[in-house]
């Protein structure tokens, strides 16, 4: 929150500097994300992600990591700033939902579902983070073709180094989503088919996308929005996975 | 000891009168006619004036004699000149230096100058400690306003506007290839101005060959022949265009078959002819950035205006760093005289 008003106020004022104040907010908030979850996990005896609070705590906290782990190396100033908003609201969210429901019966532990539902959420959150660079992206795209040059059309990467960000967090999400969903096959149990095809659903879509990066048949602004949809849509399908399956949590 | 500044800029004089004064005293030679203790002198483009230390008041036009005395030619348009002592002084140099009094707000050269400018008067001994405290205090300064505002941001004239843009689209752009449409001097300006960002690759097109050759050679590019120059679309990243053609060359349909099999790699369309040689149409196209001359204007007026908007902090940083050198250097009572009006005291 300290990190979304701060941007907001410098930008505002046209005195924002890509210093590390950003990072350093994600950062503690990323602390305390970590305390929580290792608490919870602690008190279950497993991996948290066993109601929707949790599945959102951990989503937020997979944004938080991918962002600390590539943020810095791209140099993408401006991330953070757009990357705290959308913790902010995804725990926000998470914090205000009445959906923090203990299950009554504790969980056995099974390390291949630990693994299948850790990487799947990781993967959100390299997901998370390509939708953030389409945001940058898109922003950035709309000044350029309109030649309205706002204060922060100078502080936003350029649009090569943004789309090539983007291209990578693709890479990178979808390879951790494909290890989740192999890891998958191995929990020994049946899984409920509406969340096989939910999740099979989100894997082809990433993979179209990528394909269409790849062979060049979409312009970078049309691959930036499908991201953006495209991470909406999953999370999407993530709420409608726990609603459906809230009886058999993962 | 007076701190006091005596000269000419932009705001007060054409360039014909500064030309005059510029270069035509050195320092020492002023400083013994003036009989002042320290003295600099900073000439450029925009301004003449002299910084100097005395131990009495000195008029402006006694200054002025001694820089008619000196060999700065005959002393015309005296009106033109200002005198600014101790805290004006002061003020006065913290703003030049900051770029705030130059003609392009926020420009960042005038920096340099007057470094340039001070170390030679401190290696030539004509800068004492007094100058070495203020100049020190006018450099931190210009850092603290370029750090901590937006004074410096944004690109100011047509050919530096383009290369930001090309910067904002393409990021790094040794990798990237440009063909200048038509040998204009536009052309030729924005071409050398993306050149000395890295690009290496430029290509010249012109209906006299001849021409198109004689610009290649002054950009270190290579000449195409003009019937070539849409089958070039295909491979460059920005194109530079300026023909005198009445009709556009460059059209939405022309293009969409060039964009085929490249639509990861935009195209940056800079449009200097008038009447343009690009339809306008083009600019609706995904990957492709068209700005015209109008375009690249309003986007340096509105760097302007964002660089005027930034002025009041700017100024703000430069009048609390007044006031605190002031008190620094103005209440010692042990070391420093006070600092009154029209008098700024240092070390005797």
């Amino acid at each position: 929150m300290v990190a979304v008003a701060h941007t907001v106020a410098t930008l505002r004022d046209g005195v924002f500097r890509p210093r590390r104040f950003n990072f350093f907010a994600i950062v503690l908030g990323f602390v305390f994300q970590s305390a929580f979850l290792s608490v919870r996990g602690h008190a279950l005896g497993r991996c948290p992600i066993t109601n929707l609070f949790e599945v959102f705590i951990f989503l937020a906290w997979s944004v938080a990591l991918i962002y600390l782990a590539i943020g810095p190396a791209y140099r993408l100033s401006l991330m953070g700033a757009f990357t705290a908003p959308l913790v902010l609201l995804i725990q926000t969210f998470a914090l205000l939902a009445p959906i923090d429901i203990r299950h009554p019966v504790r969980l056995n532990v099974n390390p291949w579902l630990e693994f299948h539902a850790s990487m799947s959420m990781i993967a959100y959150g390299a997901f998370a983070l390509a939708g953030v660079a389409g945001v940058m992206y898109l922003v950035q795209e709309r000044q350029l073709k309109t030649h309205q040059l706002h204060s922060i059309f100078y502080h936003l990467p350029p649009l090569t180094n943004l789309f090539s960000a983007l291209t990578r967090l693709l890479w990178l999400g979808f390879a951790l989503y494909t290890a989740g969903l192999v890891s998958g096959f191995f929990i020994g149990e049946p899984l409920p088919r509406v969340k096989m095809i939910c999740a099979f659903a989100v894997w082809i879509f990433y993979g179209t996308i990528l394909q269409s990066r790849h062979l060049h048949r979409l312009a970078p602004k049309r691959i930036a929005a499908l991201c953006i949809l495209a991470f909406s849509a999953a999370v999407s399908v993530l709420w409608a996975i726990n609603f459906v399956s809230q009886n058999r949590p993962s | 000891m007076k701190l006091f500044c005596i000269g000419i800029s932009h705001h007060t004089a054409n360039v014909e009168t500064r030309e005059r004064y510029a270069g035509g005293c050195s320092e020492d030679a002023f400083r013994t006619a003036a009989r002042c203790s320290e003295a600099l002198m900073l000439a450029t483009c925009n301004r003449v004036e002299v910084y100097a230390a005395t131990g009495q008041s000195v008029a402006t036009e006694e200054v002025l004699r001694e820089l008619q005395k000196c060999g700065a030619g005959e002393i015309e348009n005296a009106g033109a000149f200002y005198h600014y002592d101790g805290e004006a002084c002061v003020e006065h140099l913290f703003r030049v230096v900051a770029g705030l009094d130059s003609m392009v707000i926020g420009e960042t050269e005038i920096l340099g100058q007057v470094k340039k400018a001070y170390e030679r008067a401190r290696a030539s001994g004509n800068a004492g400690p007094l100058l070495h405290r203020v100049f020190q205090r006018a450099f931190r300064v210009a850092k603290q306003v370029r750090s901590t505002t937006d004074i410096t941001r944004g690109a100011v004239s047509v050919g530096s506007v383009a290369v930001e843009l090309a910067g904002k689209i393409f990021g790094d752009l040794r990798e990237r290839s440009v063909l200048i449409l038509g040998a204009g001097e536009t052309s030729e300006r924005t071409a050398r101005a993306l050149s000395s960002r890295g690009v290496s690759d430029i290509r010249v097109s012109n209906r006299s060959f001849e021409r198109a050759e004689n610009l290649a050679v002054l950009v270190r590019g290579r000449a195409v022949t003009f019937d070539q120059w849409a089958a070039q679309c295909r491979e460059i990243d920005i194109l530079i265009s300026s023909t005198s053609a009445d009709e556009p060359l460059l059209t939405r349909e022309l293009l969409a078959p060039m964009l085929r099999g490249r639509a990861d790699r935009p195209l940056f369309i800079i449009d200097i002819a008038v009447p343009r040689d690009v339809a306008p149409e083009v600019n609706e196209m995904d990957g492709v950035y068209l700005y015209d001359i109008d375009s690249l204007q309003s986007i340096a007026e509105q760097s302007l205006a964002m660089r005027r908007e930034q002025m009041a902090a700017a100024e703000k940083i430069i009048t609390d760093h007044v006031a605190d050198f002031a008190t620094r250097f103005g209440g010692a009572a042990s070391r420093v005289a006070s600092l009154a009006p029209g008098a700024l005291a240092s070390e005797s």
